[in-house]
């Protein structure tokens, strides 16, 4: 395990983290790449490649089948990465780790399985108005079949969550709280601990969409007590096509299965089907093997690390962030505060389209998100189209955000009226 | 960075020719593409099968509002059967760069709003 200074923009550190990410020595339009789109996907590091590497090459075969030796050792190899995401999350049983296609499908089969058997009409499901589409879009298709009611918690000026309603709104009527944990677009942390308090109090469970969390701050699972968290691989250094729904056992057992096929029976008949064990009862068919194997390298790698490094890092990039960007006359940040957020910050420069922004920055080599981040309804709140949007990884450097600020002034010079 | 855009298309982008409204337009058409944003409306007087004025509002990326202004500088003049004819590859020589596969919807949404606009579309046929 490496050993990291606790002074987190040390240089030494990021530099040798650097050196595992082998894209960062690209050139882009013959500069040298800065990646600042990690909240859309993160880069991977040699470990992460040569795993999946080493198990095609050495290994592959399918899982939970083969009484050969190839099958045995992808079987294991599969499962040991389950285990190793379970304790990066701690959760308290490997049974409550399902893998999915990532956390789109993650939510989508809470909603598919236990909002089909347990949201009627006149029941509630509470989101929030900072969600990403896909914690959206799934209740509302539940919702046109089944005809409970969606409601939404709103978002204040500041990009907080406006919890002075949230009486009315969360009631003995709430079935499900879901809720994004760090917004995709405003960076907000939502305070999850006093939501899931909260929900308690009138029954509700409660479903967290971690994919802009995990990946960047220790994330326990028992200790903020919350019933299902759905995050994905490729934004935590791990390949595409992968991710996980992490769930309480209890709730799990409950559920019915969600996509027929192989290795989620225990039995079939042509009368009738038993349905297999958890975590297996929710993973039809041949599973994303590799990539799951290459997960739990990534989970690993954050793990030497030391999560509380990675979010200490990207607090401090993002303080200095906040403070640069604020000073580029026009620019206007979403969301709250450096001290309320996680590490990206969406903004807009003048009247300059976020896609001629990131064109303009593309050709200095410095790669950001532009559009609506699959998040209409918060752009809609605070009355733009689209945005710009930089985020980090433990591999940016404050030089980086240099980079960016000059490049940003560049193509004010360039296109602002 | 200034090799991004030619300095024709920044100039008609931060110079628009054609923007605004017709008194009394005989073609009336808008659309807009929801993945950026990108929202144009055209407006033509047309006499004896000939565009005789010319306008276009919106809002958007450089290369949509550009486009739009160097498109209506062209429309002006000709029949309503020559700009039926009018493609992508037309478009392309207007801009004078090359564009990523994102971007092309950006430069072609003036060109489809306006060929919608001539053949009296309710809806753009996907």
């Amino acid at each position: 395990m490496r050993q990291f200074p606790s002074l987190a923009m040390e240089v030494e550190g990021v530099d040798k983290i650097r050196q595992d990410f082998p894209i960062l020595q690209r050139q882009i339009n013959q500069k040298p790449l800065v990646y600042l789109d990690n909240a859309a996907t993160s880069q991977k590091p040699t470990l992460v490649l040569q795993v999946l590497d080493d198990y095609y090459r050495c290994h592959n075969a399918n899982v939970h089948r083969g009484v050969h030796t190839l099958s045995e050792e992808a079987t294991a190899s599969y499962e040991h990465a389950r285990l190793r995401i379970a304790r990066f999350i701690n959760a308290a049983s490997y049974k409550e780790v399902i893998f999915t296609r990532g956390t789109t499908e993650s939510i989508n089969l809470v909603a598919h399985t236990w909002g089909r058997t347990n949201l009627r009409p006149g029941d509630e499901v509470l989101i929030t108005a900072m969600e990403h589409h896909s914690n959206i879009v799934p209740w509302q298709i539940l919702q046109a079949q089944l005809g409970f009611t969606l409601r939404h918690i709103s978002v204040t000026p500041d990009g907080l969550l406006d919890l002075s309603e949230l009486d009315s709104l969360l009631t003995e009527r709430t079935k499900l709280l879901s809720l994004v944990h760090v917004s995709n677009v405003l960076g907000t942390i939502n305070p999850v601990p006093e939501l899931v308090a909260a929900a308690r109090r009138v029954g509700a469970i409660v479903l967290v969409d971690g994919a802009q969390s995990v990946p960047h701050m220790p994330v326990d699972v028992q200790a903020l007590d919350v019933d299902f968290l759905a995050f994905s691989s490729h934004k935590l250094c791990g390949p595409t096509g992968v991710g996980v729904l992490y769930g309480k056992r209890a709730l799990l057992e409950e559920m019915p299965p969600f996509l027929g096929g192989g290795d989620m029976i225990r039995e079939v008949k042509l009368s009738g089907s038993q349905w297999n064990t958890l975590p297996y009862k929710f993973e039809a068919g041949t599973p994303a093997i590799a990539q799951a194997i290459g997960m739990g390298a990534a989970v690993d790698y954050l793990t030497a690390i030391g999560m509380d490094w990675v979010h200490e890092h990207e607090q401090q990039l993002t303080r200095y962030a906040y403070e640069r960007l604020g000073q580029i006359a026009g620019l206007r940040m979403l969301g709250p505060g450096p001290e309320a957020r996680g590490g990206l910050i969406a903004f807009t420069l003048g009247d300059i389209h976020p896609h001629d922004l990131s064109a303009a920055l593309d050709h200095e080599g410095i790669a950001i998100r532009a559009g609506h981040h699959c998040a209409q309804p918060v752009h809609d709140h605070f009355g733009v189209v689209a945005s710009a949007r930089a985020s980090f990884y433990l591999y940016n450097t404050p030089d980086e955000i240099d980079q960016l600020v000059v490049g940003l002034e560049k193509a004010r010079k360039l296109l602002a009226f | 960075m200034e090799a991004l855009y030619r300095e024709a298309i920044i100039d008609h982008y931060k110079h628009p020719r054609y923007k605004g409204h017709l008194a009394d337009p005989d073609i009336h058409y808008h659309d807009h593409n929801p993945f950026c944003g990108d929202d144009i409306t055209v407006e033509l007087k047309v006499e004896d099968g000939i565009v005789i004025d010319a306008a276009f509002d919106g809002r958007g990326c450089a290369i949509s509002q550009a486009t739009a202004s160097m498109l209506m500088e062209e429309v002006v003049g000709k029949s309503l059967a020559d700009l039926k004819q009018l493609d992508k590859a037309y478009i392309l020589e207007l801009l004078g760069i090359e564009i990523g596969p994102v971007r092309l919807k950006c430069a072609l949404l003036p060109l489809k709003v306006l060929k919608a606009g001539i053949w009296g579309l309710d809806e753009w046929p996907e």
